[in-house]
């Protein structure tokens, strides 16, 4: 075995954003690890600045292209939380149906078009349609399922435009959101069958200790509200966040690396809502996670496919549940009082926590923002998994280590350009000389 | 007969949130037909695979804001016969210009602890600006149908049709109330290039100027009809300075009203 060994990947494929891998060997050590962020910043947090709070959740639903709805549930929630107005009844449950949708077309993407190729040895999911055209056009229908939800509420499936402070533009009738019914009924045998796919992939064999971190609420699978808990003990508002995380400098990275306050790193996403809200599960899930082999949690980050798959048959089934019980609100919105004050908010994008935290002006014009995805927080936990997946597997010639290890960091479904947006760090000038 | 060879495609990013190229994966019902149509010859989004250039057709997202990428849009157009950029930060800056109106140093100094180590261009600018385009895709997103009918066209050798008339006619197109006449509600419509299909004001809510300007937008006339609906000065320098804060016609007005 040589003793000195490296691998790289310049340009990381099949995430959203620009990333790239480093990994030192010497002497059957690994001697480093860098998960390297170089999407440029785009400065959302400064230009937030002097913007009006209702500009929020247009503003930065532009930081990313996959899961809008995530930055415009945050920012909303954030401000709702100034003005002291807490959505209820069928706004509270056009905001879940909402996620609902983004959570169907974000983790379908994911499972089939981004990481699934991964296991079975193809560069993408077009040439995987060669082999299995009928699989890739039952996963592009079930993916179009959750885009046509975000398009009927949000008028479009990237950057939606209906979310506003204090609920919607417009409301959808209940004839609208019943044309979706006979659709969704179909997609729930295929997130079934998904699961069942998903179960069937060859797993490598890797657990480790992880502090899984998510929502928690009284009685539901969490979307937009509940206490931020761990399975280490940590259970807090969401106004506590900064109080307990805060984000480290790193210099390979143009992301921040969040930490848990004398802990470290932590996990959140599929794994962490999974392992924390087992119980909040439909029996359908529950049944289908059991038999798909987990229990009720999952310590294996390249699983996390299968939990993707069961979280897309809950979207499925909790936005047939709204559906149902549907009545079109009298008002698309609830009535604001303008002032000013800080307000906080955390909700699930489909690959984990995503805090907002505003401060208002009394005329409503923000006067700064902090913004932390999900990515940011997994950053650490990425790198941790390449340096004992590494480790572990020490043996295997180049290119397959090379690819698993782009495969440890897919697990995460990383979002590289939402992890760069908010950045407020020392970038190191050569970074960007490649 | 010698088989044909197909098109090559590339898809390039730059900053941005990736909603573009995004739209061409939420494709769902015409996605596979595009993979048929052409060799998809580098799209890291997608694929691992990457084949090497030149390329018959790139489409290019996301403005140009740091040295390195004012360096690679050139290697970019070297390598494309077409190059088509698709989007808001593409053709006008995006959302990120809005740092265009800032002095850079006060901005970074402001809010960054170390500003030395900061590397980022002045301004965040359009493609455009450095290298020729052979084609604009306007919009924050683009629209997918009107990127799936720029690709047909251009393999089929046409002209695209994207309308360049404003957002006013796809709203009448809809069967919409004016928002603006019948509800005071300040909407961008009349200046703005079609694209989406009108959607916000068929939502009840003004246009925000997602696709830019349309070709010869009167925006000092809009901005008098908007101050007559009672909007501020403040108000109308943020209305104009959204996604495409920094096209030229939106720039310009924004900057008459600033206080």
């Amino acid at each position: 075995m040589k003793s000195n060994r490296s691998i790289k990947v310049d340009y990381l494929a099949r995430v959203e954003g620009e990333g790239s891998l480093t990994v030192k060997m010497k002497g059957g050590e690994v001697t480093d690890v860098k998960f390297k962020i170089f999407e440029p910043p785009r400065f959302f947090e400064a230009f937030l600045r002097g913007r009006k709070f209702s500009e929020a959740p247009d503003i930065t639903s532009r930081i990313c292209g996959i899961c809008p709805i995530a930055y415009q549930m945050s920012s909303v929630h954030a401000m709702e939380s100034i003005f002291g107005v807490k959505l209820d009844g069928q706004l509270r449950e056009l905001r879940r149906l909402f996620y609902c949708g983004e959570w169907i077309e974000s983790h379908v993407l994911h499972v089939y078009m981004l990481h699934a190729p991964d296991f079975l040895g193809y560069q993408d999911a077009i040439q995987l349609a060669k082999d299995y055209p009928e699989v890739v056009q039952k996963a592009l229908r079930l993916k179009k399922i959750g885009n046509d939800i975000v398009t009927l509420i949000g008028g479009r499936e990237i950057h939606p435009i209906n979310v506003k402070v204090g609920g919607f533009y417009k409301a959808p009738t209940k004839k609208e959101l019943t044309s979706l019914l006979n659709n969704l009924e179909w997609a729930k045998d295929v997130a079934l069958e998904t699961v069942k796919f998903t179960a069937t992939l060859p797993f490598p064999e890797f657990e480790q200790d992880y502090e899984f971190v998510s929502l928690r609420h009284p009685d539901e699978y969490p979307f937009n509200e509940g206490r931020l808990v761990s399975n280490k003990g940590l259970d807090i508002p969401v106004r506590e966040y900064e109080n307990h995380f805060v984000e480290e400098h790193v210099e390979h990275s143009n992301a921040l690396h969040s930490v848990l306050k004398n802990r470290g790193n932590y996990f959140v996403g599929p794994l962490a809502r999974f392992a924390l809200n087992f119980d909040r599960l439909t029996p359908l899930c529950q049944q289908a996670a059991r038999e798909a082999g987990l229990g009720e949690s999952c310590y294996n980050p390249f699983k996390g496919i299968i939990i993707r798959s069961i979280e897309t048959l809950y979207a499925i089934e909790e936005a047939i549940r709204i559906i149902n019980k549907y009545e079109m609100p009298d008002s698309p919105s609830v009535p604001l009082e303008i002032k000013a004050g800080t307000g906080h908010g955390c909700t699930e994008a489909p690959r984990g926590i995503l805090y907002h935290r505003y401060t208002l002006d009394e005329k409503g014009n923000i006067l700064n923002a902090k913004i932390v995805p999900p990515t940011s927080q997994n950053q650490k936990t990425i790198e941790n998994d390449l340096r004992e997946y590494v480790k572990r597997n020490i043996n295997l010639p180049n290119d397959k280590l090379t690819w698993q290890c782009e495969q440890t960091i897919r697990n995460y479904d990383p979002c590289i350009s939402c992890a760069t947006h908010f950045l407020k760090l020392n970038i190191v000038q050569d970074e960007f000389v490649e | 007969m010698a088989k044909k060879r197909k098109p090559k495609l590339a898809v390039w990013k730059f900053s941005s949130c990736d909603g573009c190229q995004l739209s061409l994966l939420d494709c769902e019902d015409e996605l596979l037909a595009v993979a048929g149509a052409v060799d998809i010859a580098n799209f890291p989004e997608a694929s691992r695979a990457v084949a090497k250039g030149p390329y018959d057709i790139s489409l290019v997202e996301g403005s140009i804001t740091t040295p390195h990428e004012a360096e690679r849009i050139h290697q970019v157009r070297r390598q494309s016969k077409l190059l088509i950029t698709i989007g808001a930060c593409a053709t006008a800056g995006g959302i990120q210009a809005l740092k265009n109106f800032k002095d850079v140093k006060d901005f970074i100094s402001a809010v960054y602890a170390s500003p030395e180590y900061i590397e980022t261009l002045a301004k965040s600018t359009p493609i455009a600006d450095h290298v020729f385009v052979d084609f604009e895709l306007r919009g924050c997103p683009i629209n997918k149908y009107q990127l799936v009918e720029v690709l047909n066209a251009f393999l089929n050798g046409r002209k695209p049709n994207t309308p360049a008339y404003s957002v006013c006619m796809e709203c009448k197109r809809r069967g919409n109330i004016c928002v603006m006449v019948a509800h005071g509600t300040a909407c961008l419509g009349p200046v703005v290039h079609a694209g989406c299909g009108a959607i916000c004001p068929s939502y009840n809510r003004g246009c925000y100027g997602c696709f830019g300007p349309k070709e010869t937008p009167n925006t000092s006339s809009l901005a008098e009809w908007w101050k007559q609906l009672g909007v501020s000065e403040e108000d109308i320098v943020r209305g104009f300075r959204g996604f495409n804060a920094y096209a030229d016609a939106f720039r310009k007005e924004s900057e008459l009203h600033e206080v």
